[in-house]
């Protein structure tokens, strides 16, 4: 049978060293939809971001767990990543190129504008107290259709 | 990571990922050298480095930030395209110089 949607599920501590292995873990599952290097880059940018806010803004360091859900369907990725930590009081804000709650940690700001640069969706969904959940969308071969002979 | 002081210029070999995760010590052992050596230029070489993201930023402003008081540089070179892209994005172009050199 030909599927056209697949999903997997990662649950990690929310320990900078495992920033590298979601941002690899997202790519290898994308690969399934045969993206160019730059569109896994763009991915990989993406998912640092949002687990790496996690981190630092969500659980402020503690150890506690990420979640990231990825869906396929079609030629476009899904993720969501999620923990359950402090939450965001304003987004609108946070999401504002060059702002940040944390300078002394020496944070750029360019978490949310990258994000929204190399992906094709953002929203982020969050509440104090209440946790972040930050979905991402990516479609994968835009513009690259009359590149390649198109199966029948 | 390498470091690499010559009279007031420090060298810092970047690592294949700059990330939250490797930012930490980079920032804490750049701080050192430059006090301990009174460095008034840091080159952030990318020749082996392929990943970064905003935290790799944020350790080249906090850098910039800190020798610029003292009338000091900060320097980029070896970028491959996509560092170059991200570089760009983030405005860092406008205080960083990037250094061009025919590939090694």
């Amino acid at each position: 049978m030909n599927r056209n949607t697949n999903e997997m599920e990662i649950i990690f501590d929310s320990c900078s060293e495992n920033e590298g292995f979601a941002r690899v873990a997202v790519a290898a599952f994308l690969t399934q939809l045969n993206p160019t290097i730059e569109e896994v880059a763009d991915v990989k940018t993406a998912v640092s971001e949002a687990v790496t806010n996690a981190i630092i803004h969500g659980y402020e360091n503690e150890v506690h767990k990420i979640s990231i859900l990825c869906c396929t369907e079609g030629k476009t990725l899904e993720i969501a990543v999620k923990d359950n930590g402090r939450g965001i009081e304003d987004i609108e804000k946070a999401m504002q190129p060059m702002f940040t709650t944390k300078p002394e940690l020496e944070r750029s700001g360019m978490g949310f504008a990258f994000m929204e640069a190399f992906m094709d969706g953002l929203e982020v969904e969050s509440a104090p107290g209440q946790g972040t959940t930050v979905k991402m969308k990516k479609i994968i071969g835009k513009g690259r259709a009359g590149w390649t002979i198109q199966p029948n | 990571m390498e470091y690499q002081v010559e009279e007031n210029c420090l060298t810092i070999y970047l690592p294949k990922e700059l990330d939250h995760h490797t930012t930490e010590e980079i920032r804490r052992e750049t701080d050192r050298q430059i006090d301990r050596n009174h460095i008034k230029y840091v080159i952030f070489d990318f020749g082996e480095t392929n990943f970064m993201d905003s935290s790799g930023i944020g350790v080249i402003m906090g850098r910039y930030r800190k020798l610029h008081l003292t009338g000091g540089e900060v320097w980029a070179a070896h970028l491959n395209e996509r560092m170059k892209k991200i570089l760009k994005m983030s405005g860092v172009t406008k205080i960083v110089r990037i250094y061009e050199e025919e590939t090694k």
